[in-house]
């Protein structure tokens, strides 16, 4: 517990790990995301909440280059950062674990692991034996059971599937992680051991974006949460400021409570 | 770390001795099925030829199973079967490419008037530099089509399947034009034994025999290494007896085609001249015999140039298709390159939020379908010994058929470049068998078009009872 007041305190002091500011972006007539902002700083986990459609997954594949952004400004350690493509975003060290995982069905969980940073041999061929090596020890930290080396994923169970995601964003170093809904498909075992996984990485100075409907887990797990709503976000707080039901009506009815800074979508009363 | 799993998943107690057998050797039952499928075919023609015209001196006493006809028939692969090495990526990206077929045509045709109308006059009619110029050029200039087809279907987003289907239509006119409606005729003579027409074009017996020991001992090297490197991170290898059967069949595999292609002796003038212009002496007895009308009927050689054989051996295109096609295989399965394209193949949205550039990806595929395709226009125009605007008709359905008898899956990320050039030679196999029993050539393409329905029919029933 000590150690994760001195994370938290160090990271109110350093300079914002990530500041989205002012970001929009619509899909056709919907304002899927509208003027919101969103900072996270080294070693701080911050929850993202709200209900289906709020936009946080929407928000946060700007930031991980999936999608281009209609307005707004991004900024990495303090200075601008132009994300285009998800390249640009690995290359800040921005490491993402979708909500629709985001895998390549036809081969196996070694392949996906390493999908766009291959290891290979010195004659610059695939290897494909230490790729698995390798899986086969992260895969080990996560999902012990896990047996499945050689199958497609497409025929892992969805658990499995979500295990090889995870397995994914956190092998090459991230300095920023995005986790949309990880545990979604887990066990209660498997989601345990993600949670151990986050304070791990978070002691390490990651900063992580968690986005999750489990308001329990997210106080477990975040330092600050932020809260959005049609679009637009309703406010942020520190997890001690607030009480869980207080962040409820802040999901459903918008109602930005003392302890929570309130953004643009707050409702004024 | 000492993971010492089965890799088989779940447990598998109660198969059967057959299956545990196929999965610990790692053996893919779907190219099993082809092959087999090919022998019935051969076989099958072979024995119906013996029964409408006895004594052809094949196998089962027909004129399929000859040695003569195997390596025209390797011949006769060739040209469609390097073009379905490249069709089988495109399709695994789930695109298609309606074009090869007009492309090929441009190609040859651009190639030809390069190499006769331009090269000939200005270098001297029979120069050594002009064959290797027209190769490039045909290379070249087939990766620059297929590059501009790529770049229209990535960047302009528009569908391969038009972007194609325009070019089948407007090359093929394109092709016309560059010719001005003539046959381009005769290729240089070193270019022409790229297309396995005469003695020269062949590599003979001897070289034969030493490719193919080469080919068991890299076969050989290739499994001791695989072993090597899967013990050093102690993983479980294939049963040993797995390993020297893979070796085995795959030497025996090589060893056989070699010894048939050596097998296939010249037709007697061709010998007889062969024999005369490399002024080896002509045993007493045998000299203009071979002239003689009772050789011209009889396709035996032996029989009539008793003492005078050459043996062929491994005719230059056949080859070109072998070494397209062991370059495709790593191509595919060892480099980054061919991981990507299967990665985006299977879930292409996934491959690009893994950092895979898909755009460029694509652009790739289809400048390497086009390299392939001018390979195959050299080919192709080299044993016509002409390059005429007709040249590629119908190629983009041959080729996307081969591919897809072959095992690639249109829906995309499924495919291997073995079962596609298997594909290409069954394919070929069923035309040039029915030309064989005289059948018609509409009954022909009756046929060839009722078997790929059937094969992918086949293949989906074996999909969903593997799944
Ligand atoms: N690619 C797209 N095209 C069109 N509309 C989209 C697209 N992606 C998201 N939207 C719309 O944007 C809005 C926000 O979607 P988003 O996926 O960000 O929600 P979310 O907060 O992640 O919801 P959930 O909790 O269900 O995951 C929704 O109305 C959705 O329909
Ligand atoms: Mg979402």
């Amino acid at each position: 517990m000590s150690t994760e007041t001195i994370a938290a305190d160090s990271a109110s002091q350093a300079a914002p790990l990530v500041e989205m500011n002012d970001i929009s972006i619509a899909f056709g007539g919907i304002r899927a995301v509208d003027h919101a902002s969103i900072d996270l700083y080294p070693g701080e986990v911050v929850g993202l909440l709200g209900h289906n459609g709020a936009g946080k997954s929407t928000l946060i594949k700007v930031l991980s280059g999936a999608y281009k952004r209609d307005s707004g400004t991004i900024r990495i350690d303090g200075r601008d950062a132009e994300i285009s493509n998800p390249r640009d975003a690995k290359a800040f060290g921005i490491e993402t674990i979708y909500q629709t995982l985001a895998l390549a069905d036809n081969v196996d969980a070694a392949a996906n692991l390493y999908l766009g940073r291959e290891l290979r041999t010195r004659w610059g061929t695939l290897d494909d034996i230490a790729m698995e090596a390798e899986c086969r020890k992260v895969m080990g930290r996560l999902n012990p059971n896990f047996r499945r080396f050689k199958e497609p994923v497409k025929s892992l169970s969805g658990g499995q599937r979500q295990s090889v995601a995870i397995a994914r964003a956190i092998h090459f170093n991230a300095r920023i992680l995005i986790m949309d809904e990880p545990t979604a498909a887990l066990g209660p075992q498997e989601t345990a051991q993600v949670g151990e996984l986050i304070k791990q990485l978070k002691a390490q100075g990651i900063g992580i974006f968690l986005i999750s409907h489990d308001i329990h887990d997210v106080f477990d797990l975040a330092d600050r949460v932020t809260v959005m709503k049609n679009g637009r976000v309703v406010g942020t707080a520190r997890v001690g400021d607030v009480t869980k039901d207080e962040v409820l009506g802040m999901i459903i009815l918008g109602k930005c409570p003392p302890g929570a800074i309130p953004g643009p979508g707050a409702i004024k009363s | 770390m000492t993971e010492q799993s089965n890799t088989g998943g779940p447990a598998a107690s109660n198969e059967g001795l057959l299956t545990r057998l196929i999965r610990a050797a790692e053996i893919d039952t779907r190219m099993l099925g082809m092959l087999a499928a090919m022998l019935v075919i051969w076989v099958g023609f072979d024995i119906i030829s013996s029964i409408l015209r006895p004594g052809g001196g094949g196998l089962f006493g027909g004129s399929f199973l000859t040695s003569r006809n195997l390596w025209i028939l390797l011949v006769q692969t060739s040209v469609i079967a390097v073009m379905t090495t490249g069709m089988v990526l495109v399709i695994v990206l789930r695109q298609i490419d309606l074009s090869v077929g007009s492309m090929l045509s441009i190609v040859a045709v651009a190639t030809g008037v390069l190499q006769v109308f331009e090269l000939g006059p200005m270098l001297g009619v029979g120069h050594p530099a002009i064959w290797i110029i027209a190769v490039l050029f045909a290379i070249v200039l087939g990766a620059a089509i297929g590059a501009f087809n790529g770049v229209l279907i990535a960047y302009g987003q528009i569908p391969s399947f038009i972007v194609t289907l325009g070019g089948l239509i407007a090359f093929s006119g394109a092709a016309f034009l560059i010719a001005s409606g003539v046959t381009v005729a005769p290729m240089d003579k070193t270019f022409k034994l790229i297309g396995g027409n005469g003695p020269a074009a062949s590599i003979g017996p001897v070289w034969s025999w030493a490719l193919a020991a080469v080919a068991c001992i890299g076969i050989g090297l290739a499994v001791v290494a695989g072993r090597r490197r899967r013990l050093t991170f102690n993983f479980k290898p294939k049963p040993v007896w797995a390993e020297i059967l893979s070796v085995v069949v795959g030497c025996a595999a090589v060893l056989g085609t070699t010894a048939v292609v050596n097998s296939y002796l010249y037709p007697p003038r061709v010998a007889e001249r062969f024999a005369l212009d490399n002024k080896i002496p002509i045993p007493p007895g045998v000299e203009n015999k071979a002239g003689q009308a009772i050789c011209q009927a009889a396709d035996k050689v032996v029989s009539c140039l008793d003492g005078l054989t050459f043996q062929t051996g491994y005719p230059i295109p056949v080859l070109i298709m072998l070494a397209v096609g062991l370059v495709m295989t790593f191509v595919a399965r060892r480099t980054r390159f061919g991981r990507y394209v299967f990665a985006t193949g299977g879930n292409p949205e996934a491959a690009e939020l893994a950092g895979v550039n898909t755009k460029r990806l694509t652009v790739m595929v289809f400048t390497l379908m086009g390299a392939l395709v001018g390979i195959s226009a050299i080919i192709a125009s080299a044993r016509l010994d002409a390059a005429t605007t007709a040249l590629g008709t119908l190629n983009e359905l041959y080729v996307i058929a081969a591919a897809v008898i072959g095992g690639t899956s249109l829906a995309g990320g499924i495919g291997t470049i073995f079962g596609a050039i298997l594909g290409a030679l069954l394919m070929q196999s069923l035309q040039s068998g029915m030309a064989l029993l005289n059948v018609d050539s509409a009954y022909t393409n009756i046929v060839v078009g009722v078997v790929l329905v059937f094969a992918v029919f086949v293949d989906q029933i074996y999909r969903r009872r593997v799944k």
